[in-house]
């Protein structure tokens, strides 16, 4: 069974799928992801399920399928920053609901992998939307660590953990606090104690004791405090940002990267000094806990204006079935470029912080997330400007390989298209 | 934002009841009125003291107009004075000399935009349990309660629906927690002092309703009735009899007592109050029709409608307003089946659609909401005008509350409530430049004085920034 499983493993990590095939894409509006502004004209080239070449003037390769995509918008798969997809069917039906593991009694051990469900609906619903790839997390409960986190595809395929324990994710806003005991001053506390018991269990000290962490736990710990794995930190208000970064001198070997941040832009310069990665909410504005005072759509455009480098992501945020509202968060970031006094991004910069931004700050931006040379093939032909709220995916790739674009949603409705029954119940109608 | 919206998935919107618009006219006691005639009931205990705030006379030219009704016109003019839209055309609408003009040049003009479905001031942000007024959870029934008397007017949200969504009129709602959860008040989205200085004057009254998951899970888990749908009805038809009885007793003309509930329950059955029913599932509406045919009301609205769509010629033909999001979906059991082009559907086959928020972040967006809605209703192949959808926004939810006599249109006569949007309303780029309300400037980006700041969010971090 333990074979069977890591042999699992094996076959999902970053693999090429076994249809993959030459695909250029052609004539499209290009965007590489990167940032860089959109290519008219441009050309992908997808071999064996891995970006080969893009941009202006690429040769189509002589045995390449090709798709015209004149008129059309070409860019990498949506890549959600933050999420809790396949994690959950139907969110307040118990059974289907994968997000925390909370009564377990364990938290940094809990992995999402095993959890994550391609067959469930949302993932279909979101690639059609062009969401290509997504960072999962777990969601904490009883326990400042929530456990490890995945990234994943959209895949139609059985496979679509990416990778898994990239991350583990700990809370040390105020869910943090309440999970400590009611306190920053415990979960602070909480924090350290928890490392140092882990560290006590990596030595094998005597000292070691499991008041703390379960064995399971502190093994799961020896990855983030050796800066294998990247530790996820929510955090929300100024003080707490800047208190975290703090942890972040105490323990330099650990890689941080701050998730929620709703207050960044207050202590933006602090951030881009410690050089942390920011994975933010895009469009939170109102004071909806007393984390989250100074909270403005601004938020972004001014930590980015300060040198953080700062994506998005869906924190708490219909993060299990709306990912496909990525796009509309981006496009509403851009739009303030329009208005007095607000900060935005430029639509190049908003791009990149749906597609290279996620992939970079989990430390997968060279094999996810652009068109650059090797990274994996997942692209979406839009019928218009993607971040614009009219358009839609025509065509979706992951891995190299198109994916279907029907879904459970489609099926209802066509079934409803014209609501009236007719000479059989709507039931046969299939 | 999670508790916000699991909030939302509880407090799914409750049916408002409409209160006739005006206290019962003061009697002008002729000399010859029986002296022992019992004193009239007042209908308007807590009346609105909102008066309009100074504008100046308006003129928006060379702007794009969509006039809440489905019409459009190019290179329009609006011109509004004294608190009221005078007139809207084309290019030659004559504009008199001494007003203030605008170029609209590139820029569009709406209806101020209207939320039929909204919590601001009965669950303000910020979210904290002491702030939780908008489910009195204590009973299935409680027609008695009334929304204004939680509404916290500093709601720091009401700025945020005003500066980001152009939002000029909201119908606040108790949560779903209830079948009977209470009335509904109808706001100017205007700060003021007291909730009274805020409230629409002269709209009706709704009655929140509810069906489906959240009364039979609050109760039910409570081991007392309704704990199944079928409980759910049963509750609901036993207090129509009581208020018909009660009705019947109250136009006897012999003393009677009191009872506020019952009251509430009487002006829907008078068709003074408006039905504003919470309900996802297609074949429980369905069931809700009959409920009010059985006791002779009138459904106004459905809300969370997510599967109006399979009963779009019923919802028609019973002439019943949708109430719906654009693609929220799957967080419930009952919210399985809904599709984002439920809207599309239903307008497609001429029943009425409304897109509302329950939620003070989309409250922001419900332009990019009906954008949304629209563009998976094209996608199927739908001939929908942006000028229609636009009335998704505006008339439609101003007539489901009865007060599209007064706003929800850009028509001489109407108050002047609109929006100067910087580019089409239902594009993702384009943002509120000005609101007014009334015909007083209430919002301009360009001036970070005209953006109201509430009393809690002075003296923190960000105050009067542009959120």
């Amino acid at each position: 069974m333990r074979h069977l499983l890591l042999a699992a493993a094996a076959l999902t990590a970053l693999a090429s799928p076994a249809n993959a095939e030459t695909i250029a894409i052609t004539g499209g509006k290009l965007v590489i992801g990167d940032g860089s502004a959109p290519i008219e004209g441009g050309t992908v080239v997808i071999r064996d399920g891995n970006v080969v070449a893009a941009g202006a003037g690429v040769a189509v390769p002589a045995n390449a399928r090709t798709i015209d995509a004149s008129g059309k918008w070409v860019t990498p798969g949506v890549f959600a920053g933050f999420s809790r997809l396949g994690l959950s069917e139907v969110d307040a039906v118990n059974g289907t609901n994968d997000k925390s593991g909370g009564k377990s009694g364990f938290s940094a051990a809990i992995d999402v992998a095993p959890a994550i469900d391609p067959f469930r609906s949302p993932i279909a619903v979101n690639r059609s939307a062009g969401v290509t790839r997504a960072v999962v997390a777990p969601e904490a409960a009883g326990n400042i660590f929530a456990g490890q986190g995945a990234v994943m595809d959209l895949g139609s395929d059985s496979d679509a953990v990416t990778k898994a324990r990239v991350f583990q994710f700990v809370e040390l806003g105020e869910n943090g606090a309440a999970a400590a005991g009611g306190s920053r001053s415990s979960s602070h506390l909480l924090f350290r104690a928890m490392l140092r018991e882990a560290q006590d269990y990596a030595a094998g000290r005597n000292a070691y004791d499991d008041e703390l962490l379960r064995a399971e736990d502190a093994k799961a710990l020896q990855a983030v405090l050796r800066g294998e794995q990247r530790l996820l930190v929510r955090v929300e208000a100024a003080n707490d940002i800047l208190r975290v970064l703090e942890l972040k001198r105490d323990y330099p070997a650990i890689k941080m990267v701050l998730v929620g941040v709703s207050e960044g832009w207050r202590v933006a310069d602090r951030i881009a000094a410690a050089g942390v990665p920011v994975i933010a909410s895009a469009l939170n504005d109102l004071p909806a806990t007393f984390e989250l005072l100074g909270a403005t759509q601004s938020n972004i455009g001014r930590m980015k204006d300060a040198g953080v480098k700062v994506s998005i992501g869906m924190t708490d945020d219909r993060d299990s079935h709306q990912l496909r509202y990525t796009t509309q968060y981006a496009g509403n970031l851009v739009s303030l470029q329009k208005v007095p006094r607000a900060t935005g991004l430029s639509w190049d910069e908003a791009f990149a912080a749906i597609s290279s931004g996620p992939a970079e700050a989990i430390g997968m931006g060279d094999q996810l997330g652009s068109f650059k040379v090797g990274r994996v093939g997942d692209v979406v032909v839009w019928d218009g400007d993607p971040l614009e709220l009219s358009s839609a995916p025509v065509a979706v790739f992951v891995d190299g390989v198109e994916q279907p674009l029907g879904n459970r949603q489609n099926r209802l409705r066509d079934r409803y298209r014209t609501p009236q029954e007719g000479s059989l119940p709507k039931a046969y109608e299939h | 934002m999670r508790e916000r919206f699991r909030w939302s998935i509880l407090a799914a919107p409750l049916a408002l009841i409409a209160c006739s618009n005006t206290t019962e006219a003061p009697k002008s006691a002729s000399a010859d009125a029986p002296a022992e005639k019992p004193a009239k009931l007042n209908k308007d205990p807590y009346p609105s003291t909102y008066k309009p705030y100074p504008g100046v006379a308006t003129a928006i030219r060379n702007v794009t107009i969509f006039d809440g009704e489905g019409g459009r016109i190019d290179n329009g003019v609006v011109f509004f004075a004294g608190d009221k839209i005078q007139s809207v055309g084309g290019p030659d609408t004559p504009i008199p000399a001494d007003v203030a003009v605008f170029d609209g040049n590139g820029k569009f003009v709406t209806p101020g935009i209207i939320d039929i479905h909204s919590h601001l001031g009965d669950y303000p942000t910020p979210s904290v349990d002491a702030h939780d007024d908008g489910n009195e959870a204590t009973s299935p029934t409680t027609p008695e309660v009334w929304a204004e008397h939680s509404v916290w007017p500093q709601d720091p949200g009401f700025s945020r629906a005003l500066a980001n969504g152009g939002i000029t009129t909201l119908q606040i709602l108790p949560g779903s927690a209830n079948l009977m959860g209470g009335r509904s008040v109808v706001l100017k989205n205007v700060y003021a002092r007291t909730v009274q200085g805020m409230k629409f004057p002269g709209a009706p009254y709704g009655l929140k309703m509810a069906c489906g998951e959240n009364p039979k899970r609050v109760y039910g888990a409570r081991g007392r009735m309704p704990s199944t749908r079928m409980g759910n009805l049963a509750v609901n038809r036993q207090t129509w009899i009581k208020a018909q009885e009660y009705r019947k007793k109250r136009d006897s003309g012999k003393d009677y007592t009191r009872d506020i509930g019952m009251e509430t329950l009487a002006g829907v059955l008078d068709g003074d109050i408006t039905i504003q029913n919470h309900c996802y599932r297609a074949d429980e509406m369905a069931i809700v029709l009959d409920m009010a045919k059985e006791f002779g009301y009138k459904v106004s609205t459905f809300h969370h409608a997510v599967e109006s769509y399979k009963i779009a010629d019923l919802l028609r033909e019973n002439d019943v307003c949708s109430a719906v999001w654009a693609d929220w979906w799957g967080f419930k059991m009952e919210a399985y089946d809904a599709i984002p082009e439920n809207a599309g559907i239903l307008h497609n086959a001429g029943a009425c659609v409304i897109i509302h928020s329950d939620d003070e972040n989309q409250i922001q967006r419900l332009n990019q909401e009906a954008a949304k809605a629209l563009s998976d209703a094209r996608r199927m192949g739908f001939q929908i005008s942006d000028a229609d959808a636009i009335r998704w926004l505006t008339y439609n939810p101003a007539k489901a509350m009865g007060i599209d006599k007064m706003t929800g249109s850009l028509k001489p006569g109407k108050m002047a409530d609109l929006v100067l949007w910087n580019g089409n309303p239902l594009s993702v780029y384009s943002r509120p430049e000005k609101v007014w309300v009334d015909g007083a400037l209430l919002f301009d980006a360009a001036d970070a004085k005209r953006r109201p700041v509430s009393d809690f969010e002075l003296g923190q971090p960000g105050e009067g920034d542009v959120k």
